[in-house]
């Protein structure tokens, strides 16, 4: 199958988004499926032979904070262009809603078109007003897929009509097989996640601290992630802070070595999460999790049967059930169990899976992509190319 | 005088664009359902040959073959109009009949056997699939063809109003969770 990819934000800074989209195209192409996917990039940068440059993506404020976006004519003369030389069977828009990339092709396209909702933001004015216009565009997806049951009922809720759910996909193995770290182990706390940005939770943690470090001495709490480490121990007192051990930005086979070797995860998120790839990473690598109980993070837990809740921002909770996960070494045993069981689910060949079935469904009794002439007022008075 | 000419002028021609631009995202969502509706059509047919051939294969029990061969049968024969009633007749067979993982093992067991599981589970997740599609597609076009515009411009031509596919498609337990291999 002939499947186009587009990508919403900049190939050149790490995301969420950009590792799904990366990974899913290393999947589909090893399954022998010809990929391409369009994203934005420095001309300069080098890509992945898959990967086709859309041009460079402009920062602009847009949705409270500055998103990197594609537009304007030069990216919609590529959009173009990449559809009519692509000829794909089928294209899958990631983002649809956000004003870039995106949008953009689905403007410019026609045919099945399989779009996935990353993020579940609240309804903002900003979406209402461009209702109207997202609304011809959006109506083109043949079909939608939301990450979590979460990110579905936001879907539902702002755009009306329905979505599958189909989980972000993990390499579970990676994961499962990593060498855990002998200077990591004993009676440590992991977190991974920006430190500077209190949405990813390490204040909620750091408050939790002196109560966890009071009834077990000795617990060291492992941070990766970019941020100022000095900011981030202010509030905690100067005896404790060489319990903290900042490791910065790690590498992946870091990352997978890391939640190998940890006694427990901590996820304290306060929001903003439609998925929680990290629990999904930290359950591959046989990490007990304790993660609060936002939505999406309790539907991964599978409710709290594959990794422990508390509730949301409540530092006195997470102490608690820190304390009793580190000293019990038999309900640890028994989380790693759970988890690595309950995380298969998540894995890119059963993911993978779901989604292809999603592509052949929309490509049953339609045809291929091509660009939209229907659109251009050339094309209204039998003007158009081809 | 010229000017306002003009200006009536070109408010019609702008009205006229407006006018055949909505009437071809119309015809785009009918196209859409056209095509939604046919994946869906084969997804159900693929669910219904592969249930009839593990009716006959003999793998199951007698009673568990009629049962489920009676469903898939009923399912490929019905009436348009009987087609909602008849299918989710046969989800819930399947149900009924792979209700327990044992049932799937046995099914698996036999020659040929894991592929025609394969089947079956891929069957039934995929029909869920082109009627959450389907339907989708229904709802923008219904939307669209509510418009005052549409309605009072007759855009919509004679295309018939859009009516969604509703059926219980819930698949049965032991395939609806994923391989855990």
């Amino acid at each position: 199958m002939k499947i186009g990819i587009v990508c919403p934000y900049s190939w050149d800074v790490p995301g969420g988004v950009q590792f799904h989209i990366r990974d899913l195209a290393e999947h589909l192409i090893a399954l022998g499926h010809q990929v391409s996917v369009l994203a934005p990039a420095d001309d300069e940068t080098p890509l992945p032979p898959y990967v086709v440059s859309a041009g460079r993506a402009v920062p602009v404020p847009y949705n409270g904070s500055v998103a990197r976006l594609n537009f304007g004519f030069l990216s919609a003369a590529r959009v173009r262009r990449w559809l009519h030389d692509g000829t794909f069977d089928v294209i899958h828009i990631h983002e649809p809603a956000s004003p870039s990339l995106g949008l953009l092709s689905c403007w410019a396209a026609q045919g099945p078109i399989v779009a996935t909702f990353h993020t579940s933001n609240p309804r903002s004015r900003a979406m209402i007003a461009a209702y109207p216009i997202l609304q011809p565009a959006l109506e083109k997806i043949s079909a939608r897929i939301a990450v979590s049951e979460y990110a579905r009922r936001t879907l539902v809720e702002h755009l009306g009509g329905d979505a599958v759910v189909i989980p972000n996909g993990v390499d579970v193995d990676f994961f499962a097989r990593a060498e855990p770290k002998a200077e990591w182990q004993g009676g440590t706390i992991g977190f991974i996640g920006r430190i500077d940005e209190p949405r990813k939770g390490l204040p909620v943690l750091m408050k939790a601290l002196p109560r966890i470090l009071a009834e077990r001495p000795g617990t060291r709490l492992l941070v990766a992630g970019r941020g100022d480490e000095e900011e981030a121990v202010e509030s905690l007192p100067a005896e404790m802070r060489e319990q903290v051990v900042f490791l910065g930005m790690v590498s992946d086979e870091d990352k997978a070595r890391l939640l190998r070797s940890v006694d427990v995860y901590v996820a304290p998120n306060t929001g903003g999460e439609s998925f929680g790839i990290i629990l999904v990473e930290a359950m591959s690598a046989g990490a007990p999790v304790l993660a609060s109980d936002l939505d999406a993070f309790a539907q991964v837990l599978d409710q709290g049967g594959a990794g422990e809740l508390f509730a949301n921002e409540d530092a006195n909770a997470l102490a608690d059930s820190a304390v009793r996960l580190l000293g019990d070494a038999g309900r640890r045993e028994e989380l790693r169990e759970r988890g690595s069981k309950h995380v298969r689910r998540f894995d890119w060949s059963t993911v993978g899976a779901d989604i292809l079935s999603v592509y052949e469904t929309v490509t049953t009794g339609a045809a291929a992509v091509a660009t939209d002439e229907r659109s251009g007022l050339r094309a209204r008075f039998g003007l158009a190319r081809d | 005088m010229t000017s306002t000419l003009i200006w009536i002028a070109v408010f019609l021609i702008a009205v006229g664009l407006y006018l055949s631009w909505t009437a071809g995202r119309l015809d785009r969502l009918h196209a859409r359902i056209d095509a939604a509706r046919a994946a869906l059509d084969a997804q159900l047919l693929r669910r219904a040959s592969v249930a009839q051939e593990l009716a006959t294969s003999g793998v199951l029990d007698p009673a568990a073959s009629i049962v489920l061969y009676e469903a898939a049968h009923a399912a490929r024969q019905a009436e348009e109009d009987h087609r909602e009633v008849a299918e989710s007749e046969l989800s819930q067979a399947l149900r009924a009949v792979f209700g327990e993982a044992g049932q799937m093992e046995a099914v698996r067991a036999a020659p040929g056997g894991p592929d025609a599981a394969e089947e079956l589970a891929q069957a039934v997740r995929r029909v869920p699939m082109a009627r959450r599609f389907h339907n989708d597609a229904v709802r923008a076009a219904r939307a669209l063809r509510r418009h005052r515009t549409v309605r009072w411009f007759r855009l919509a031509g004679h295309a018939p109003f859009p009516l969604a596919f509703e059926m219980d498609d819930e698949p049965p337990v032991a395939l609806a969770d994923r391989p855990t291999t």
